[in-house]
């Protein structure tokens, strides 16, 4: 399929979806409209109020913090999570000590420390970051250990054979190694940043994407609510497209750039 | 002894501690010189513990019993003199060529823009000077053993130590390789210790060969030396008559091995 046709399909299901949203929930059928407008508003109010938001300018002080959550919790959990995988891949002690907590705390739904979190840390974003931090945290350390785990035993007796020491072979062989695994891992955990701000947002805060779809939702604007999905989609994508840019240059040395998808 | 030998196996005895406390004796006994500058390549059927030896040699493996020296000093940990290439891809997949010659320098120390410069110079001369920039996974299977023959060869080690190099490469690229290892080692003659199951190669690149039996407890039972003339050329020296002869005595005691080993293998296959 080329490159135009399959934009031009694309861009089909979307219209073809937007029309249908259009026509049932403003055309009666039968006598009987199928989309009720108090639960699924319709195309035309939504794109109003979406331009509303940006018109006023409203809506970028809300995208703002929710970016600058999302932000902060990515690179804390991935430093964090990096951190800790490495040192447990290469301490099997330690990780084996630790084995029982870190499958606990996976186990748990984030979601239920984000009253805890607010607790702690206030309404503001740090208890947003925290959030999304445990989210990513786990995702990138399974990952970093995996790649340390799983570093070629040739390629490792190779960099023994050509003279590293202990700390070349983390520098030029388990490092790199680990980070490819982090990368290729790139795409899940800047989703999951994206999560945990806005599901912290959701559950109390005062800005910020996931407030203002709580806030729609409070007083019954469906159209709002709707509005707000949008933007955030449409937010989500642009990061990715970011992702996929960084991710394109950090491995180029990959036979095929692959995220998991 | 009075002779200098590079490498030297002395009753060198290498088991494995299976998983239910038996053990497993892959070589026994196996009794082996070196001398410097000299080829000597180690021909056995599959699963004679011939990269085992090989293993032993570069220090990666502790023998069960026995000694060995290297230039006449016991060797204890890595063996720093020797340069080992590998039958398995071993470059470092996230650098480029050139990085991965020029690694082997770099990590002693060299400041990085001669390493890079001698990198480039011994790219050149395995035929590779246009492919620098390439990542490993660009190269085809026969340039990245190039690259890791410089790779290897850039550190000048005293000992070469190679585990089936060409092994996975198609027939005319292994000739082709063979000739490049010739043509290299020729200028320095370093002591070589090759391995493979190839008897044609074996005769055709040493100046001795060693014959291991079907294991396990494989020991070494055969040394022929090749008197061959040197320069040589691979495609040429396969049309010797001296070349015949001797692959026609050495093969007489191998294929007895060979047939033992296969035997041993599907054995093994059917009791599981």
């Amino acid at each position: 399929m080329s490159r135009v046709t399959l934009l031009s399909l694309q861009v089909l299901v979307a219209v073809v979806g937007i029309v249908l949203w259009q026509v049932l929930s403003t055309v009666p059928v039968f006598g009987k409209i199928l989309l009720p407008p108090f639960f699924f508003s319709n195309p035309a109010d939504v794109f109003s109020q979406i331009v509303k938001w940006f018109s006023t300018g409203v809506i970028w002080k809300h995208l703002g913090i929710t970016l600058v959550e999302s932000v902060l919790a990515f690179v804390i959990g991935s430093v964090g999570g990096a951190l800790v995988g490495f040192w447990f891949a290469r301490q099997p002690r330690v990780a084996a000590v630790f084995d029982p907590y870190i499958k606990m705390v996976n186990a748990l739904p984030r979601v239920v420390l984000a009253p805890i979190f607010a607790l702690w840390l206030g309404l503001g974003i740090w208890s947003k970051v925290a959030l999304g931090v445990t989210l990513v945290f786990f995702i990138v350390f399974f990952n970093v250990y995996q790649g340390v785990k799983e570093v070629s035993r040739t390629v490792l007796d190779n960099g023994r054979m050509l003279g590293m020491s202990e700390g070349q072979l983390t520098r030029h062989v388990y490092f790199p190694s680990a980070l490819s695994w982090m990368f290729s891992s790139l795409h899940t955990s800047v989703g999951f940043a994206v999560v945990g701000a806005v599901v912290g947002e959701y559950l109390g805060s005062a800005a910020g994407l996931g407030y203002l779809i709580q806030q729609a939702e409070g007083i019954f604007d469906v159209a709002g609510v709707f509005a707000g999905m949008f933007v955030l989609s449409a937010f989500v994508i642009l990061i990715d497209f970011g992702v996929t840019l960084v991710e394109r240059r950090l491995l180029v040395w990959r036979p095929t750039v692959e995220g998991p998808r | 002894m009075t002779t200098p030998t590079a490498v030297a196996l002395e009753d060198t005895t290498v088991a494995f501690r299976l998983g239910d406390d038996r053990v497993y004796t892959a070589v026994e006994k196996a009794r082996l010189t070196v001398a410097p500058g000299e080829f000597v390549a180690i021909v056995g059927p599959t699963g004679c513990g011939k990269s085992t030896l090989l293993n032993v040699a570069a220090g990666l493996l502790k023998p069960a019993a026995g000694n060995v020296t290297v230039f006449d000093r016991p060797l204890t940990g890595l063996n720093r003199d020797a340069g080992y290439l590998f039958q398995a891809d071993a470059l470092f997949p996230w650098k480029t060529a050139i990085d991965n010659v020029a690694i082997g320098l770099e990590i002693k120390g060299t400041p990085r823009t001669e390493a890079l410069a001698r990198a480039q110079t011994w790219l050149t001369s395995v035929g590779l000077g246009a492919f620098a920039g390439r990542y490993p996974h660009m190269l085809s299977g026969g340039q990245r053993k190039r690259v890791a023959l410089a790779q290897v060869l850039i550190r000048d080690p005293k000992i070469l130590l190679m585990d089936e190099p060409f092994g996975p490469l198609d027939a005319q690229t292994r000739q082709v390789m063979g000739n490049l290892l010739l043509d290299l080692w020729n200028a320095d003659r370093k002591a070589v210790l090759f391995v493979t199951h190839d008897l044609e190669e074996a005769i055709a690149l040493a100046d001795r060969v060693v014959i291991m039996s079907a294991g396990p407890s494989s020991r070494i039972i055969g040394d022929w030396r090749v008197t061959l003339p040197r320069p040589r050329d691979i495609f040429e020296v396969r049309l010797d008559k001296e070349f015949h002869a001797l692959h026609r005595e050495i093969w007489g005691v191998l294929k007895d091995e060979v047939m033992k080993g296969y035997a041993q293998s599907t054995q093994a296959a059917e009791a599981v």
